[in-house]
């Protein structure tokens, strides 16, 4: 793949693409003091708003801003409309996946993806097999990461169907635009994310157990110390429900309860934002002091939904993603709209050699890793750090998959030094329920060091806003 | 709603309010601290303070001498005396952050920004001036967050959790602030003797904002039958007991479920002896021992709380 990263404002020399046009000569006229005080002002605001995340590790329990950079991340409209349309072919296939394979596994018998891959992986719950979910949705909030490379094309870096986040930063990054530069929005037709946590609301509701007419949805949270507790409480609120933790909830007669101050209160959907294994201290971890004994229960005799379902690991695991074009293909009958990276899946021993042979080229990454830990960048690492991580594979190859490493496309972006090309990747968010929606844009996260191509919050990334343009 | 909820919410009302009347407290001590008199006096004043906040013992095993700067320091600044406004203003910020989805961003954003404030806050050397200061910005932060969930909130259940606490927290302090009387001047009775007398008096008002009201409701010397009569017994006076016991009356009728009827009776029924009683006898039977007493059931009356409405059982 090409070495220089596709630019997603300039098309080569002091050239602005069309739809960066209107914002580059607004950013041209504007005076750098003018910007310095807005950014400083954002500051300030996400700081007195309490946009923050929880670090773990280093300073255990403190809460860090995610850096958010004032350039935004523009994408034109017939961009969005094929971007779209191909996020929700794949999660309507990755969806049909999930119930086959806790149904009756077609897929798997007309040898598309090799049954142990599935079936002996850490992330396949037995426990789901035969249970019958509302509308036959597992992964009701799924959290598409999508990078742009070479000449700009996009590709499908990850799919995140167990508990997406970023959400909030998506629309509160909107919310401080719109506040420091109100003359942007007047210049350009942003199309408007703020109504997700209606749309999420409506989705969640949808897919209440058969015959509930208003049904009781809470948010589920691990509680304040969580790094993501800053984004349940600001969904909760949005959405006007309670935001719970698991000593709020108990489990009577296959029924699950909250505690209120009036006594116990049917619960029908919980949106939880915990992970499977601490769910059911009956079933799963027993040590967990976060989850609900006897959820499972309930959950199987349909009195109450889950969302995401529990089990939706399977398929978004690393060691799966490879297989997805080949889900929209055998349950859509389509052509899949959007492309996977090419993946090495180091289990396969031709894969296993191409890669000890490459991996100074190549990303290598733990199949159940999440948020950048445990992944070797190839170009980036020391003779030392390849050696090693070499050690690593050859002890476990099945633990592991390579890419070839993308020139993630960059954005202008504030740093010290100015405004300078940074790389970027984005994650829409798409509901599914009744009918699978988006709202048009997402979450942009920016490697803020020169050169890094990792962008996760926990690893030193920032956030912009992200503008799909109406016309 | 969610008794956790209910529960974080009530105290989040409390440790704002307690932050508010410790303010209160070591601003009028401080002030009179600068009067002309001698060390054992502004020391015996402190003391007293020391003593009816509960924390004395604890305060001598972290300090030799009983000094302005001392006390402010401790009651004030220290992060590990539990007590100090800014463990108050820290924990109130804490029980607002874990049920943030249950109130409006402006009262998150006003408790965050107190806390943020707090957290850098470091008077030089205590000098009179900058505490003056502080205090003032403790109580004028305590009129904005109530001033925002005043203005913001919606007329659930949750507003009635946090009036609850802010009233329960209030009849304790406004006990507290008139039983430091008890404490200081001990040996005189009716009168008001001396300048120095006339002073504490006059800045114990001044500690619950009631001095220019004291002048309008009764347009005549201050006297210790009457400032008592004011703080306990009038219904108009914002920070009175009986004030506060018929807001927590109320608060506690509207979240009413099926194990709180005793405790609203109680509530009522300590509300009427303040509606009905009279200073008179508030003073026979000695306006200590009557403080004790009411300090006692208001404790009962918020232990209660916790157990009928916020540790529910399954």
């Amino acid at each position: 793949m090409s070495a220089t990263p596709y630019d997603e404002m300039h098309a080569g020399e002091g050239a602005v693409r069309e739809h960066y046009e209107t914002f580059a000569s607004w950013l041209a006229r504007t005076p750098a003091e003018d910007l310095d005080r807005k950014r400083a002002e954002a500051d300030t605001l996400f700081h007195r708003v309490g946009i923050t995340f929880t670090v773990y590790g280093e300073d255990a329990g403190t809460e860090r801003l995610i850096p958010f950079d004032i350039v935004p991340r523009i994408i034109p409209p017939a961009e969005w409309q094929h971007l779209a349309a191909g996020l929700k072919q794949r999660v309507r296939a990755l969806n049909a996946f999930i119930d086959d394979i806790y149904h009756s596994q077609q897929i798997l018998q007309a040898g598309r993806i090799p049954a142990e891959q599935v079936l002996c992986n850490g992330q396949y719950r037995p426990e789901m097999q035969g249970i019958d979910v509302p509308g036959s949705i597992y992964a009701h909030i799924a959290g598409i990461d999508v990078v742009r490379a070479g000449a700009g094309e996009f590709y499908v870096l990850e799919d995140n169907l167990r508990v997406p986040s970023g959400v909030s930063y998506m629309i509160e990054g909107r919310r401080m635009m719109m506040r420091l530069f109100p003359e942007l929005f007047a210049l350009h037709s942003v199309a408007p994310v703020e109504h997700y946590p209606d749309l999420l609301l409506e989705n969640l509701r949808s897919v209440a157990p058969p015959g509930v007419n208003d049904p009781t949805v809470v948010l589920l949270t691990p509680g304040a110390y969580n790094s993501a507790y800053f984004e349940h409480a600001f969904l909760a609120q949005q959405m006007g429900i309670e935001l719970v933790e698991g000593q709020d909830l108990f489990v009577d007669d296959e029924f699950v309860y909250m505690r209120t101050t009036r006594g116990p209160q049917r619960v029908d959907v919980i949106y939880r934002r915990i992970d499977d294994d601490f769910l059911d201290p009956l079933v799963f971890r027993p040590d967990s002091m976060l989850g609900i004994p006897g959820l499972l229960a309930a959950y199987r005799a349909g009195r109450v939904t889950i969302a995401n379902a529990i089990g939706t690991g399977v398929a978004d695991d690393k060691s799966v993603y490879p297989y997805v074009p080949e889900m929209v293909r055998f349950y859509l009958g389509e052509e899949p709209l959007l492309a996977n990276v090419p993946t090495f899946v180091l289990r396969r021993k031709d894969d296993l050699e191409y890669t000890l042979a490459h991996l100074h080229e190549l990303v290598v990454k733990e199949v159940h890793g999440a948020g950048g830990y445990g992944m070797l960048i190839g170009p980036a690492a020391s003779k030392e750090e390849i050696a090693a991580f070499r050690e690593r594979i050859r002890r476990a190859p099945e633990r592991y998959i390579a890419q070839p490493t993308l020139a993630l496309s960059a954005c202008p972006t504030f740093v010290e030094s100015g405004i300078a090309p940074r790389h970027i990747d984005l994650r829409p968010f798409v509901l599914s329920g009744r009918e699978v929606t988006l709202v048009p844009g997402g979450l942009t996260r920016v490697a803020l060091r020169e050169g890094s191509l990792v962008v996760n919050s926990s690893q030193g990334g920032g956030t912009k806003d992200t503008w799909v343009l109406e016309r | 709603m969610l008794s956790r909820t209910a529960d974080h919410l009530y105290w989040m009302a409390r440790y704002t309010e307690r932050a508010e009347n410790l303010a209160r407290m070591l601003d009028v001590n401080s002030r009179m601290s600068l009067l002309p008199q001698s060390a054992e006096v502004v020391e015996q004043g402190w003391i007293a303070t020391l003593t009816i906040i509960g924390l004395l013992d604890a305060f001598r095993q972290h300090y030799d001498t009983v000094s302005s700067a001392n006390v402010i320091s401790f009651m004030a600044f220290d992060r590990d005396n539990p007590m100090s406004i800014y463990s108050c203003l820290r924990a109130a910020r804490e029980n607002a952050r874990a049920v943030r989805g249950t109130l409006t961003s402006e009262i998150w954003e006003t408790l965050n920004a107190t806390w943020l404030e707090m957290r850098t806050a470091r008077p030089s050397r205590f000098a009179a001036a900058d505490v003056g200061d502080f205090f003032e910005w403790v109580k004028y932060r305590s009129h904005v967050a109530r001033g925002v969930i005043q203005g913001t909130m919606l007329r659930d259940e949750a507003w009635h959790f946090t009036w609850l606490g802010t009233y329960l927290e209030r009849a304790d302090s406004t006990a507290r602030i008139l039983d430091v009387k008890y404490h200081l001047l001990l040996p005189h009775g009716e009168q008001v003797g001396g300048a120095a007398d006339y002073y504490q008096w006059s800045a114990l008002l001044h500690s619950v904002s009631a001095f220019e009201i004291y002048r309008r409701v009764y347009r005549d010397v201050i006297t210790p039958r009457r400032v008592a009569e004011l703080l306990m017994l009038r219904d108009d006076m914002p920070r009175s007991l009986r004030r506060c016991m018929s807001e927590v009356y109320m608060h506690l009728q509207a979240v009413r479920n099926s194990q709180s009827l005793e405790t609203e009776r109680r509530a009522g029924e300590l509300h009427a002896s303040l509606h009905f009683g009279r200073i008179e006898s508030v003073f026979e039977m000695g306006l200590h021992e009557y403080l004790v007493r009411f300090l006692g059931r208001v404790r009962d009356l918020g232990d209660r709380v916790s157990r009928d409405f916020l540790v529910s059982a399954d």
